[in-house]
């Protein structure tokens, strides 16, 4: 049962993460990898929430199988997010490199926190 | 496209779960299967996008369903991100601050190392089947 439900979660998250991304990156003329950067951010928000709901004594394994492990885990990348930054350094981009690492560890820790918060306040 | 990104995507995170099973970390601990991933999974795009570049004619899905689907449910940011916040949560933020930092130098050089080795050896191939 949990592993269908971190495939179905892991299908459907890295499905959105390919639209948003392609919304996103359309709607900015730029380098900076902006749609990389929402789904990072919002995956971490939304996993924040699930761990303050979890902090508030949620409990439930199905849950956490299909949006934690699978949901969130796959709308959010580490490669990309690499790839990305390892090409805006070889294009001479190294302001737009060091930039997308900042904001997307400083963003995502900080959407994770407000989830946290946030989830634990809503549930408790 | 959209079905090969799914179907990479559930077989990536799927992978990921299965390394967080075989590799637990006690709560508030060093993340070992997560950081795991993300190195893994960023040194393989490096060598899958040096490889795109250099095929003649790559298929049109080989792309959406090893780079977006499989590798990017394989890795994942917010795993990572709530990772080091339960390490703070329960008193330890000197881990939280190690493995955070640790993620990202460690994931962007193995980006590097794939492209860099996978440039190498098709460059190697490509000349040795010129010369002869």
């Amino acid at each position: 049962m949990t592993v269908l439900l971190v495939l179905l979660g892991g299908a459907v998250g890295a499905v959105l993460r390919y639209v948003i991304d392609q919304r996103v990156q359309r709607g900015h003329d730029s380098a900076f990898p902006w749609g990389t950067l929402t789904v990072n951010v919002a995956g971490s928000a939304v996993l924040g929430l699930l761990a303050g709901w979890v902090l508030a004594g949620g409990d439930s394994s199905a849950l956490q199988a299909l949006v934690g492990t699978g949901l969130c885990g796959s709308l959010t990348t580490f490669s990309t997010f690499g790839y990305e930054t390892l090409r805006l350094l070889t294009e001479r981009a190294r302001l737009y490199a060091v930039a997308n690492v900042v904001i997307t560890v400083l963003a995502g820790f900080g959407a994770a926190g407000a989830g946290l918060v946030l989830g634990s306040a809503l549930w408790s | 496209m959209l079905l090969a990104v799914a179907a990479g995507g559930a077989l990536g995170s799927l992978a990921r779960y299965g390394l967080a099973v075989a590799l637990p970390h006690p709560p508030g601990g060093f993340a070992v299967a997560t950081l795991l991933a993300n190195v893994a999974g960023c040194l393989l795009i490096g060598v899958l996008m040096a490889v795109l570049l250099r095929a003649r004619r790559p298929h049109r899905l080989l792309r959406p369903f090893f780079g977006v689907g499989m590798l990017g449910g394989f890795t994942t940011f917010s795993t990572y991100v709530l990772d080091a916040v339960e390490s703070v949560q329960l008193g330890r933020p000197a881990i939280a601050l190690l493995y955070a930092t640790i993620s990202v130098l460690v994931s962007l050089a193995a980006v590097a190392a794939g492209w860099s080795a996978a440039h190498a050896l098709l460059r190697r191939r490509v000349l040795t089947r010129s010369a002869s």
